[in-house]
């Protein structure tokens, strides 16, 4: 079994692989990972490893694997090195999130996981369960879009579209976190995010916009000034 | 026949205005399904093995442990033993499998042996380039030699360049292939839906009526999505071998090294004049890189008619990925090798660059009056009379500021495109053509000219693009598609309305050329009471369809016509240098730009926008970097090769050109124009910031440092 697990990794470790890629190819299982890995050491020694083999350990064949995907359970068989973008995508065929960079870059896969925003390319699937996975799927209600994506579309903050369903659930989130942003709070706040056809000054508008939306919908506009007033 | 002409201006309800990109819902919401998002039923994933030598010969190809793992369905061997590869990350063979995952698995299990051969992949010097050097003939104009020692004449001479950068699309090159029988449907992320359909024929062998395309949205092409490419045919005949769908995209790292770049170019350059700042000559020795092929030569001097001039270029063969049309290819190169001389000339001067180039404007060619015009708003955009320094920025501080401007040209008269507009009975409108939208707002505009054209809003239009059995509308390059396909949709909606009028006009009591579409009605012109709605209107057609054609036959050279060739375009820069770390920040960069008949002013101002920002990249940021050790290149990604983000952008002012001159000369593409002067007005405002010039692109600290150690004023 050990053996087993083994495997992928000192196959990947021969061909001098990346951090993520060792991540990917790993077959273990969640309290592993957050409990060591990821901050700790790079290549954990093999003692670790056997230390924490006391947890449940999954893969390298396809293990069941429960997401909370905008409020809904779905239920999959998936070998643990699946990325969280990978199922969403090539699952369950959700592809506003998309492959970009596929290295924690650019920002295009970005979904909110349990109200953060989070790289998908660079979180596993397995290590995603139990968490609630919000997509940009979840905000258009049918035809009616959220605010904040008619605040894109007025501002034409998109042209060839594939970073714009990343950008949306980025400015989501970050308006989440400061509904009332600052220029300059929101010029920072954006930079998670690349885009090739330079929808930037378009992006920013719209997100001011949307906040200050917000703000207008909240006390409603032309009532003679807010809670302030 | 009616007559094909824009309408008259200031009588429009649409064409002009501020439309909203008609597919940004379906962007915004992540609908808009491009082809890395499509999953066929039963498809298999495709990847390849690609060649880890710049230059190498392959000896042998062992496939047989990837064919045992269990989930592989096909392996296609795309290059045979014996070929000779020319740059790292070629094409060697491909798999497709179940799944993205075991393809992996597979690929590391298939064993080549190659024989290492000798390889160039940097050129910046061209001293260390040997054999691979390619000269083109010298070119003499004038007598440059007697201009250069007359009296009274100032000289300077530098050395300049810019380096090789990728196009960096967000949607990687790749494509679904999938048959049925003996034929093929291909959806590819491609800038030309239905030219490459014969490109597919011809690889795979099948006749080209066999072949299908479709693809709806793009992530992005620049130039360097127009070919099948040897990814796509080995697709094609991995899902052959499967009997399945497969989907094979490039990795980012595959992308950035094989699928495309700009070419580089560096030269030394001597530009004199006479002390009263009368240009007269120029004199270049260039050199630059595209690839295995060598590369083509730069147009300089960019615009300037200069009287004597001697020029000599090289290109020089490396084993690096090939080049790719570039955006505006070779202009941003041309116009940084001439506006940065230009402007090193004036401060030798000791004039205002704007002064410069206003005195010696006669030699801009047949737009000099227009460059003035623009010159002089974008003075005024940027206050430059009033911000405008001597070269070197005295304030104290570590941080300098300056100023600097370019200018640049292009054509983007609209190619061949055929549409076919079709009015239904029951009132629908559907316009049909093979073109794509490669986030250029093409659908926009052809829904804008259509319910102009007919009177209807553009909710009322429904558009079909994207599918080689429509109407051909050609590739989307060189700024060509929206002259093109605006003017046959206009063309198109214009017959079929004749058709529409010819059966309407008994019931009115009219004859056909007394009648108007506006408002969503059919009405007699100067009689708005007599009329019928739109619906009315169609419902006279009975069971018939009218479906009339529009074909455009490519740029025409007359005024009036609904497209011509031919724009300008002034831009300016303010940065700010720190000069004691080297960085560079973009304060605020003006542009005016003409671009004829504008037909959507929100889109038109997008491609500004997002040009100024590719421009800001490609001077602060993007840089291939080659390793000659290893060839290959060490920043084959997205962290190290870098790109701008919101923070990094500044402000960005765009005024579009609009008098009624503009608006006569019909549509005219605007996609590259304005990403050609970004390197020139950048590296010009950094010199006026730090008074030296900073030689090469990108503008990094590292460059800026050295260029204030080895002159500057610190």
């Amino acid at each position: 079994m050990r053996d087993q697990k083994n495997k992928p990794t000192s196959d990947k470790r021969k061909r001098g692989i990346s951090r993520r890629k060792f991540l990917k190819g790993v077959g273990l299982g969640s309290g592993v990972l957050s409990s060591g890995i990821l901050g700790g050491p790079l290549l954990p020694e093999a003692s670790a490893v056997a230390q924490a083999a006391e947890v449940e350990v999954a893969g390298p064949t396809p293990a069941p694997i429960e997401l909370t995907v905008n409020g809904q359970r779905k239920n999959l068989r998936l070998e643990p090195r699946v990325t969280l973008l990978e199922a969403l995508r090539d699952w369950l065929d959700m592809t506003g999130a998309k492959k970009v960079c596929d290295r924690a870059t650019c920002g295009a896969c970005t979904v909110i996981l349990d109200g953060q925003p989070v790289y998908s390319c660079s979180v596993l699937a397995i290590e995603s369960q139990g968490k609630n996975i919000q997509t940009v799927e979840s905000l258009a209600q049918g035809d009616s879009l959220h605010p904040l994506q008619a605040a894109f579309v007025e501002n034409d903050a998109q042209q060839c579209g594939f970073c714009t369903p990343g950008f949306v659930v980025a400015a989501k989130a970050f308006l989440d976190k400061y509904p009332n942003p600052t220029r300059e709070q929101a010029r920072l706040g954006l930079g998670g995010n690349l885009c090739r056809c330079g929808t930037y000054a378009g992006i920013w508008k719209a997100v001011l916009e949307a906040a200050t939306g917000r703000r207008d919908s909240q006390r409603g506009i032309g009532q003679g000034g807010g809670s302030n007033a | 026949m009616p007559e094909y002409r824009w309408p008259e201006i200031g009588t429009t309800s649409l064409i002009g205005k501020r439309i909203n990109r008609v597919d940004g819902p379906e962007k915004v919401t992540g609908r808009a399904k491009y082809t890395y998002d499509l999953k066929r039923p039963g498809m298999l994933y495709g990847k390849m093995l690609r060649c880890p030598h710049a230059h190498a010969r392959i000896l042998s190809i062992d496939t047989s442990e990837a064919e045992k793992l269990s989930g592989v369905a096909a392996v296609h061997i795309v290059q045979e033993p014996g070929t000779e590869i020319q740059w790292a990350g070629d094409d060697v063979v491909a798999v497709a499998a179940v799944t993205e995952q075991i393809t992996e698995d597979a690929i590391r299990r298939i064993k080549v042996e190659y024989e290492k051969l000798p390889h160039l992949v940097r050129e910046e010097d061209l001293a260390k380039a040997g054999d691979r050097v390619k000269p083109f003939t010298e070119q003499v104009t004038g007598d440059p030699d007697q201009a250069f020692q007359a009296a009274d004449t100032v000289v300077v001479e530098g050395e300049y360049g810019l380096p090789v950068v990728t196009h960096c699309c967000l949607e990687v090159h790749g494509q679904v292939a999938e048959w049925e029988g003996d034929r093929v449907t291909i959806y590819p992320s491609i800038q030309g839906v239905e030219r490459v359909a014969g490109q597919y024929a011809q690889a795979l062998g099948v006749p080209a009526s066999n072949v299908r395309t479709l693809m709806q949205y793009v992530g992005g092409g620049f130039g360097s999505k127009v070919a099948a490419d040897r990814w796509g045919t080995a697709c094609a005949q991995l899902a052959k071998k499967a009997g399945k769908p497969v989907r094979l995209m490039l990795e980012r790292k595959e992308d950035q090294e094989v699928a495309g770049n700009r070419p580089s170019d560096f030269a030394r350059i001597k530009l004199a004049a006479t002390r009263d700042g009368t240009i007269t000559a120029w004199q270049s020795e260039s050199w630059g890189t595209g690839g295995p092929g060598g590369g083509g030569s730069p147009p300089i001097p960019y615009i300037w008619q200069i009287p004597n001039q001697r020029k000599i270029h090289s290109a020089i063969a490396t084993n690096c990925g090939p080049a790719r049309a570039w955006r505006a290819p070779n202009h941003p190169q041309a116009c940084y090798l001439t506006m940065c001389p230009i402007d090193d000339l004036a401060a030798k001067l000791n004039m205002d660059p704007l002064d410069l180039v206003v005195k010696n404007v006669s030699l801009l060619g047949p737009r000099a009056e227009l460059y003035r015009q623009e010159l002089a708003k974008a003075a005024e955009l940027m206050e430059w009379k009033k911000n405008w320094h001597p070269r070197g920025d005295r304030s104290p501080g570590p941080m300098k500021r300056g100023m600097g401007l370019s200018l640049h040209t292009w054509g983007g008269g609209g190619h061949s495109s055929e549409c076919q507009v079709s009015i239904h009975p029951d009132g629908s409108v559907e316009v049909s053509l093979c073109t794509q939208d490669i986030g250029t707002g093409t659908r926009t505009v052809l829904t804008i000219v259509t319910a102009e054209t007919l009177g209807l809003p553009v909710e009322a239009i429904r558009l079909n693009i994207g599918d080689n059995r429509l109407p051909p509308s050609g590739n989307s390059g060189g700024s060509t598609t929206v002259g093109g396909v605006s003017s046959s949709t206009r063309r198109a909606a214009l017959n079929a309305l004749e058709q529409l009028f010819l059966t309407v006009a008994p019931s009115l009591g009219v004859s056909p050329e007394q009648l108007e579409a506006v408002g969503g009605q059919i009405r007699v012109k100067g009689d708005p009471t007599k009329s019928l709605s739109w619906k009315q209107a169609t419902a006279k057609l009975g069971v018939a369809s009218i479906k009339e054609m529009g074909k455009q036959p490519g740029p025409q050279p007359n005024p009036g016509e609904l497209t011509s060739s031919g724009v300008g375009g002034v831009q300016m820069a303010d940065v700010s240098v720190d000069v004691e770390t080297g960085v560079v920040k973009v304060n605020k960069i003006v542009a005016v730009q003409d671009c004829g008949l504008i037909i959507d002013m929100k889109t038109a101002e997008s491609q500004v926008y997002g040009a100024l920002i590719m421009g800001i990249c490609y001077s602060l940021m993007e840089e291939r970097v080659m390793d000659q050790l290893t060839g290959r290149m060490l920043n084959a990604n997205m962290e190290f090769y870098k790109l701008a983000g919101l923070a990094d952008i500044g402000e960005l002012v765009v005024h579009m050109w609009t008098d009624p001159e503009q608006q006569r000369r019909g549509v005219i593409g605007l996609g590259e124009p304005p990403v050609i002067s970004p390197g020139a007005v950048i590296a010009n405002a950094v010199a006026s910031a730090i008074g030296v010039r900073v030689p090469y692109l990108p503008l990094t600290p590292p460059r800026v440092l050295a260029a204030l150690e080895k002159g500057g004023m610190v």
